[in-house]
């Protein structure tokens, strides 16, 4: 249980986080700049915050109040660097027995060679780092954290270094090896901006944005349904309109210059609304338009193509809504399949297409 | 012929090149991890011996170490023993002198080093002296050796402060430059050639070693 409380001022950035991280993965999730690794350094005891608390597992880390700040040797805190920082001058063995110094003398090789097994290092130990894989380096780097027996390991974007293809392998091993010292370590915490890596490896999630913490909550809860704007953007969502509750279930989606119905009862306080690239759907012309007073039911968005993107499987269409146009929350993103797009659309169809926005997929955001 | 100055031109060098490694190693430490401003005024004092001329570092080292001066005075009294126009004395110009070269390029190596494997190091449970000894000065070894070879070469070619705080006494305080001067002075050509020839061999040698460590360096990144 490792439970964060801190504060500090950096010129004009100001982090200030407060979670509280139960046995298991934590990831915290926000873009570059975020103040990410920062808490990691400041929980590792590499920074120092202003003021605040740090605790974990009833050990108090960190109270400015009390005057308490442990140097990251009596932290046991094992911290993973994004560039894995080896020290270039030892090798393979070398490094691994760094983090095994706090063991009595007579264990020392025993626990390196055991841990050199355990990570598929074997035959790599009289290596220097140079010489090794990013993944290789990634293991080695690992191994020397958690042969420390850490309370509370800290993975600083453990995969930024890496390329496409030899991410995924190491996010598979990576799952394997937190796996099996699950019992040993008891939080881990993971730094992240890239919200795939969040969702395949992280139990919960606190997102940051520009030093806040905004709590932590289940995975999958932040990506079926955010409840605030902040945390919509962090969890990928590209549509949003400024919204105005209409009463029960409708609500005026300013930006887009439609009314929606949302399915459900859409609360006083709902300041936005967005829905997901993935979840925009060509109308197909089955649902008719009903002219009422110039508005559409059935979530009915009439848009103009403005430019349509042609990425690697999908097609990126990028529409404009009826809304204000000087206003850049009233152009819509919409993705979808490919070959999907080019059944529908050609080169010499209209330009003006109607988007259908299935009510669930709706997010009703607070401020 | 007397190779008293080759000698004494060598052990003054030698002598102030180890004096300058730890104070150089220690001032660079000490910098590196002041706050900004006073890195600043640090780096400008620890500096100055570099470009002041030598004889105003002569000057300061007469009133400081001089048999009248505030050092110069205790050792006289204290210990009968004179700091002025002895060979040794040579060597407080050398350091003084020699010092800014091994001190910049130490700070030149600690500021390329990656500051995350001292941080590795602390969660690891490693002593910050630990780390400094086996971790950050192996990094930064090439940078320390570099400065070391420099101060050395330096301190081999001091001639101005020496000559106002050392003199020149044959067999006593002479070094190779102090020699050179004064065989010119008295008219003696081929022997001042034959110092000169001899400081060019040594001043090569010094700097081929220089260049060996700085190729070395390039290849021996991560």
């Amino acid at each position: 249980m490792l439970s964060v409380d801190i504060h500090k001022r950096l010129g004009d950035f100001r982090l200030d986080v407060a979670f509280s991280a139960e046995d298991g993965i934590l990831a915290l999730l926000g873009a570059s700049g975020c103040g990410k690794s920062l808490t990691l350094r400041c929980i590792a005891g590499i920074e120092r915050p202003d003021s605040g608390r740090i605790e974990l597992n009833g050990r108090v880390l960190f109270d400015s109040e009390r005057g308490i700040n442990l140097p990251p040797q009596k932290r046991r805190v094992g911290y993973l660097f994004q560039h894995y920082s080896l020290f270039p001058n030892m090798t393979v063995a070398q490094n691994i027995m760094q983090g095994a110094r706090l063991r009595p003398k007579g264990e020392r090789r025993a626990a390196v060679s055991a841990m050199i097994a355990s990570m598929r290092l074997d035959g790599l130990a009289e290596h220097r780092p140079s010489e090794l894989s990013g993944g290789q380096r990634q293991r080695v780097a690992l191994a020397r954290c958690l042969i420390a027996e850490p309370e509370a390991l800290l993975l600083d974007e453990p995969f930024s270094a890496l390329d496409d293809y030899l991410k995924w392998q190491l996010e598979l091993e990576l799952t394997d090896t937190l796996g099996a010292y699950a019992g040993k370590v008891g939080t881990t915490l993971f730094v992240s901006h890239d919200r795939g890596e969040v969702y395949r490896l992280a139990e919960s999630v606190c997102t940051l944005t520009r030093g806040s913490g905004n709590g932590v909550q289940p995975v999958r809860e932040l990506f079926a349904e955010p409840d605030t704007l902040a945390k919509c953007l962090i969890s990928g969502c590209k549509n949003f309109s400024r919204a105005r509750p209409l009463g029960g279930n409708l609500v005026e989606a300013v930006d887009w210059g439609v009314t929606l119905d949302a399915g459900r009862e859409v609360t006083i306080d709902v300041a936005y609304v967005g829905v997901r690239a993935h979840y925009l759907s060509i109308d197909n012309g089955q649902l008719t338009m009903d002219n009422y007073g110039g508005r559409t039911t059935g979530n009915l968005v009439r848009c103009t193509v403005e430019r349509v993107i042609d990425d690697v499987f999908s097609a990126v269409v990028m529409l404009r809504t009826s809304g204000d146009a000087s206003s850049e929350m009233s152009r819509l993103r919409m993705e979808l399949p490919k070959a999907e797009w080019d059944g529908f659309y050609s080169a010499d169809s209209p330009r003006e297409i109607d988007i259908s926005i299935d009510a669930k997929d709706i997010m009703l955001l607070k401020e | 012929m007397d190779w008293y100055p080759l000698f004494n031109s060598l052990r003054v060098a030698a002598i102030s090149t180890a004096f300058t490694f730890f104070l150089g190693l220690l001032a660079a430490h000490v910098v590196s991890r002041a706050p900004r401003l006073v890195r600043g005024a640090l780096d400008v004092v620890l500096t100055l011996p570099l470009v002041l001329p030598p004889t105003v570092i002569g000057f300061f080292l007469l009133k400081l170490f001089g048999p009248y001066g505030p050092v110069g005075s205790i050792f006289e009294k204290w210990f009968e023993t004179r700091l002025v126009m002895r060979w040794y004395s040579a060597i407080f110009a050398s350091v003084v002198v020699a010092f800014p070269l091994m001190y910049r390029t130490t700070c030149g190596a600690f500021r390329a080093y990656d500051r995350d494997l001292r941080s590795a190091g602390q969660t690891l449970g490693l002593s910050n002296t630990y780390i400094f000894w086996r971790v950050t000065l192996p990094c930064c070894k090439q940078g320390i050796i570099a400065g070391s070879i420099l101060a050395f070469a330096r301190a081999l070619g001091e001639y101005g402060a020496t000559s106002m705080v050392a003199g020149y006494t044959p067999g006593r305080t002479a070094t190779i430059s102090t020699t050179v001067y004064q065989l010119w002075r008295t008219g003696d050509d081929a022997g001042a050639y034959t110092w000169v020839a001899i400081n060019i061999a040594i001043s090569a040698v010094v700097l081929i070693a220089l260049n060996f460590f700085e190729k070395n360096e390039k290849r021996g990144g991560i």
